[in-house]
């Protein structure tokens, strides 16, 4: 009925800011996680953050995301002189999906939360896009794993924020839908400027523009390692193997170390 | 569904009617032990009637006093229903600004555990005292004693909202207002369900107090007089009659919250 390849529909604005982070700095109790991080997210560009569990992959993202409180310090500016706040969208690895709302409830929340009229034709196109058009009255329950972070994906295109921030939303997946998602994901989110946290390198090449491990107490920022290509790459491209072999590399110095 | 599927849910089908029939006669096993048990007692300890009736002696009196019997129930059972239902509502009242506000929860905190350090028998004679023979003073009784869990179980429930909701409420820039109505209230609803069970279980022994302390009417002032007058047969059937009303109430109670909350995982149906 609905053709889900139609690219007309639900299409997302591209981003046309940089986003520069700048001596960032956040500390648990004694020990700061991170301190004096610069990074910045071209306009549009698809950046991957990989490191060892624990590094603080996820509390940089969540810094930008706004959620980390406490021992925080640093400058977030964007290229067009606006605040970042308002301007995100979020997604992680579970789906919080609520499990008293429908698919298509839940893709239309941020409207909800926000005393906002829910858009429900771009809702179905968007949930169409991800290929639930006929789970869409379901609740998370009756989903599969794969389906509900196709849900959470539908969710986060429907806030159509320049900037969207992943933390790990496909590790939870097995590995053929995992594949399937970062397909989908690299094309609905063309355009966008991403950041995307994962503990897999062959990911991070696959969607990244731009592909940094983070690693070290307090953490710091390797040198981006960029892809050559179009994502979502070949898993198989003697390109994209060799540096993975060379991901895997640092990443294992790293954790020998 | 489809014709084609037909063969696989009759093949399901017979373990799933098994469990349904095991399921309405487990009711039955249990209240028949129990009256077995009950039977053997009166033989093996040779009690006198005046101390521990047989079955059958408590059965003859409810059907030929069924009509005085019915007539306190109708007390008894008013009392408990609409105590069950202030209570509760006194309880979400209490716990939505314990949630939300951090001052009132220090402040209501110590209050309500103070309240529950005060004997509820004590305080019977004081409600008589205070709202009179009547309705009034069981109502309150049977409130006060659900209060407390309605109160502490829907705090518990608003206050451990996933953290994943609220990160991604913030980011979606939820008001502190939509945030409660359409994330904290809800995904504390299951947290509520259960004080809710928990108060519909003890709301009878709130009225029942308050008739001991001070009444006309009502099964627990039945059972106080047919007690003084050593017709224990009476006394018995006064606490079938209980019984038979606080596990009707439950599972009425239970059924409707089920039906309310059908995303709680306990009331999922078997998967497929």
């Amino acid at each position: 009925m609905r053709n889900t390849e139609q690219t007309s529909v639900g299409t997302q604005n591209p981003t046309r800011f940089d986003v520069h982070l700048s001596g960032a700095r956040v500390a648990f109790g004694s020990a700061d996680i991170f301190h004096d991080l610069d990074l910045t997210l071209k306009a549009g560009s698809f950046t991957c953050l990989l490191g060892p569990s624990g590094v603080g992959k996820s509390t940089l993202l969540r810094y930008l995301a706004g959620l980390v409180e406490g021992d925080v310090s640093g400058n977030i500016t964007c290229s067009d002189g606006e605040i970042l706040k308002n301007r995100v969208a979020y997604m992680a690895q579970q789906d919080l999906l609520l499990p008293w709302r429908t698919v298509r409830e839940n893709v239309e929340l941020g409207a909800v939360l926000r005393g906002e009229r829910p858009d429900h034709k771009r809702a179905e196109q968007l949930i169409g896009q991800v290929g639930l058009t006929d789970a869409a009255h379901l609740r998370p329950a009756k989903l599969s794993g794969g389906m509900k972070q196709r849900a959470a994906l539908a969710r986060t295109l429907m806030e159509d924020r320049p900037v969207v921030l992943m933390d790990e939303p496909f590790s939870a997946l097995d590995p053929v839908n995992r594949l399937r998602l970062q397909e989908l994901a690299a094309r609905v989110l063309r355009g966008k400027t991403v950041l995307l946290v994962t503990h897999d390198p062959l990911e991070a090449l696959r969607l990244g523009d731009n592909v940094h491990v983070l690693s070290g107490t307090p953490a710091t920022l390797q040198d981006a390692i960029t892809p050559s290509g179009q994502s979502p790459r070949e898993i198989a491209d003697p390109d994209i193997l060799a540096k993975q072999a060379e991901l895997l590399r640092q990443l294992g110095a790293e954790i020998a170390s | 569904m489809s014709s084609q599927n037909n063969p696989h849910t009759n093949a399901k089908s017979i373990p799933l009617s098994e469990r349904r029939w095991l399921k309405l006669a487990r009711p039955v096993i249990i209240v028949v032990a129990l009256i077995a048990t009950w039977q053997v007692l009166v033989i093996m300890t040779g009690a006198p009637k005046y101390m521990l009736p047989p079955p059958a002696d408590v059965w003859n009196t409810l059907i030929s006093r069924h009509d005085v019997l019915f007539d306190h129930a109708r007390y008894t059972i008013a009392e408990t229903v609409i105590g069950l239902f202030a209570g509760a509502a006194l309880g979400t009242l209490a716990a939505i600004p314990m949630a939300l506000f951090s001052p009132v929860r220090f402040w209501l905190m110590p209050i309500l555990l103070v309240s529950q350090a005060i004997p509820f028998f004590a305080l019977a004679p004081l409600l008589v005292l205070w709202l009179g023979f009547g309705l009034a003073s069981k109502i309150a009784m049977a409130a006060l004693i659900i209060f407390f869990p309605v109160t502490v179980a829907f705090f518990d429930g608003l206050a451990r909202t996933e953290t994943g909701w609220l990160d991604l409420a913030r980011t979606m820039g939820a008001s502190r207002w939509r945030l409660l109505t359409h994330i904290r209230l809800p995904a504390a609803l299951p947290a509520f369900a259960s004080g809710f069970r928990v108060a519909t279980a003890v709301a009878p022994i709130g009225a029942v107090i308050g008739e001991w302390v001070g009444s006309s009417h009502g099964l627990g002032y039945l059972m106080l007089h047919a007690n003084a007058r050593v017709q224990i047969d009476m006394v018995f059937a006064c606490l079938l009659i209980l019984c038979a009303f606080s596990i009707t109430q439950y599972f009425i109670v239970d059924r409707i919250l089920r039906a309310a909350l059908p995303w709680q995982p306990d009331s999922l149906k078997p998967a497929r």
